[in-house]
């Protein structure tokens, strides 16, 4: 891969990664708080690519590297052939993976590989659940007031979760979340069991929103053996995949 | 006509690129006089564009079948585990490339000599201290101590940087502390067990490492005599060749990520020195970077604190992405020795850290 390639291949690195960042696109792979970070470092690709074009293309420059004349002057190219590196077109693929394919959020085959996020750590003292009824809250918050303080700071308020439908150990359908520490790559789930009026008959990766009361039931995830908390449905909906996909 | 093609072709073709090197020079001899090197130069150029261009274009036209292969959801998640990995990584590499461009052209060789005790023995645990400071992550710090070399510091203070910045750095301890809430003694013992991970390697260098194992390709263009030519020249490699090496650790980690099921480590968990070892072998496969990897060894609840201990300290040190790009920035015979070694001390003083200090 000579110079000029290269620079194409950066500018397309960089496009990619600022067309992610600016769309919201970039919310299915990583966390938020990234966004700064990748526009800056999308525009620096930019500029090292239009930096080397410009050094390149540059007609006639005072070129220090090419020696003039003499038994040498196959230019610069002949030592270029070894040291310019050839697995820089690997990096045609992710550039690919982010115009072309764009693949979606983690959803219910990486919540189906994966034990429940909620292990064994967390505290134990939670503040009141905001004002509200329904209140919102997310899986995760529901999932932790129901499994370390049973359900005590959750009461009987009626709760709303959004989610999306995978499904569980006795092939029924749970309701799952993915949680990212840093990228899709460590993505966990977090798993609730459903009773009452269970969303039945959704495929997989189904976006709903449930409407229920806390449950003292208790399931387990067959993959880590960690418990899974159950909610009672009341009632449900389906809805769009939000926009970030992740709690 | 032909002959302009031939040479045309080493250029772009990955695998032919050192038997052609050789017709090259071959046919470069034979002919001096008649040689042309615009045109030469012009057809070469144009090889490697074009091919990238037209790659581009059939990719673009078989866009829907691509997007429908992809539609298996095992395959979908290796992409968007692949996809996210690059996307975490990139801005990590791209300063990390820029910080290593300024230390390979701006800051002169003299600074170091300078900022570094002279005695090596005394270099490593300074250099690990300033790994230390600097919150790095591991894409970046292999192009940082590669240029460190390059500058002439010793390579056991480089190496013993290379292992500490991404390892104990501000960050990471709190990431480690957020997610062991319960177990503040983890912070301590990853922070004591990186540490002393990292200077033990650079002291092993020391008295074992041979430099001819560090094979650095030579690199002209960081002496340019304009400074700007060859800092964007620098920045431009290193992005192309670290990011390559990337992408090949980035495949290989969402390949485990998907095809090991966390089903067969629940079978592991139950016997003590099988499941250290196999986090350990779980932290090379699956080469989190560092900010992250606590938040997945608190969910592995099932492992004891010190397989856990041992996960967090082996992952920043080795991974299939740092022993992909190590073998790209230093050279395989360096990479196929420091990684193993790396291994080997990282899970002993993990071990005995979690033994004295969990």
């Amino acid at each position: 891969m000579n110079r000029q390639a290269q620079a194409v291949v950066l500018l397309l690195l960089g496009g990619a990664v600022i067309r992610a960042s600016v769309t919201d696109l970039y919310l299915r792979y990583v966390k938020e708080g990234l966004r700064p970070f990748l526009i800056a470092a999308g525009l620096l690709l930019v500029a090292a690519a239009i930096m080397t074009l410009w050094y390149e293309l540059r007609p006639a420059a005072p070129r220090a590297l090419a020696p003039v004349g003499g038994p040498g002057t196959g230019h610069d190219d002949h030592g270029q052939a070894h040291h310019e590196p050839r697995v820089g077109w690997l990096l045609i693929l992710p550039v690919l993976g982010l115009l072309l394919v764009a693949p979606p959020a983690l959803g219910s085959y990486a919540a189906g590989q994966a034990g429940t996020a909620l292990g064994s750590q967390q505290q134990s003292d939670y503040p009141p659940l905001p004002e509200g009824d329904p209140v919102q809250v997310s899986v995760l918050d529901y999932a932790s007031r129901a499994l370390f303080d049973r359900g005590a700071s959750i009461g009987d308020r009626r709760v709303q979760l959004t989610g999306f439908i995978a499904t569980g150990a006795d092939r029924e359908p749970i309701l799952a979340r993915m949680v990212l520490s840093c990228c899709a790559a460590d993505g966990r789930p977090v798993k609730l069991g459903l009773t009452g009026d269970v969303p039945a008959g959704l495929p997989d990766d189904t976006w709903v929103e449930v409407t229920g009361r806390y449950s003292d039931r208790l399931g387990r995830d067959p993959v880590n053996d960690a418990e899974i908390p159950y909610l009672e449905v009341e009632s449900w909906r389906q809805v769009p995949a939000p926009k970030r996909p992740y709690d | 006509m032909s002959t302009d093609t031939d040479r045309a072709a080493p250029a772009d073709e990955p695998e032919g690129r050192s038997a052609g090197g050789g017709v090259d020079t071959r046919e470069r001899a034979s002919e001096p006089a008649v040689g042309e090197p615009p045109r030469r130069w012009l057809g070469d150029r144009i090889g490697s564009v074009e091919v990238l261009a037209a790659l581009l274009i059939i990719l673009i036209i078989f866009r829907d079948p691509i997007a429908a292969a992809l539609d298996d959801p095992r395959l979908q998640t290796w992409t968007t585990v692949f996809v996210s990995i690059m996307v975490q990584a990139v801005p990590f590499l791209v300063f990390g490339v820029l910080l290593s461009a300024v230390i390979a052209v701006f800051v002169p060789r003299s600074f170091w000599a300078r900022a570094l005790p002279r005695h090596p023995a005394l270099a490593v645990p300074a250099a690990s201290a300033a790994g230390v400071v600097l919150p790095g992550c591991e894409c970046g710090s292999v192009p940082i101590a590669g240029s460190l070399i390059r500058r002439g510091v010793t390579p056991a203070a480089a190496l013993a940087f290379l292992l500490a910045a991404p390892a104990v750095n501000p960050i990471v301890l709190t990431a480690t502390a957020v997610a062991f809430p319960d177990n503040p003694e983890m912070v301590l013992a990853r922070g004591v067990a990186s540490l002393a991970v990292a200077m033990i390697m650079g002291w092993l260098w020391l008295r074992l490492g041979r430099t001819e194992w560090i094979r650095m390709p030579r690199r002209p263009e960081l002496d340019d005599a304009s400074r700007g030519r060859a800092f964007w020249a620098a920045v431009r490699h290193d992005v192309t060749h670290a990011g390559g090496f990337l992408v090949l650790g980035a495949m290989a980690a969402a390949s485990i990520n998907v095809l090991v099921p966390e089903r067969w480590l629940q079978t592991l968990a139950d016997n003590a020195w099988l499941s250290i070892l196999a986090l350990a072998l779980l932290a090379v496969l699956l080469s989190l970077c560092s900010e992250a990897d606590a938040f997945v060894a608190a969910s592995l609840s099932q492992f004891s604190l010190t397989s856990r201990l041992v996960f967090l300290v082996v992952g920043p040190m080795v991974d299939l992405k740092l022993i992909s790009m190590q073998a790209g920035v230093f050279g395989r015979r360096f990479a196929f020795r420091f990684a193993p070694t790396t291994f080997a001390v990282a899970l002993l003083i993990a071990v005995g850290a979690g033994a004295v200090l969990l």
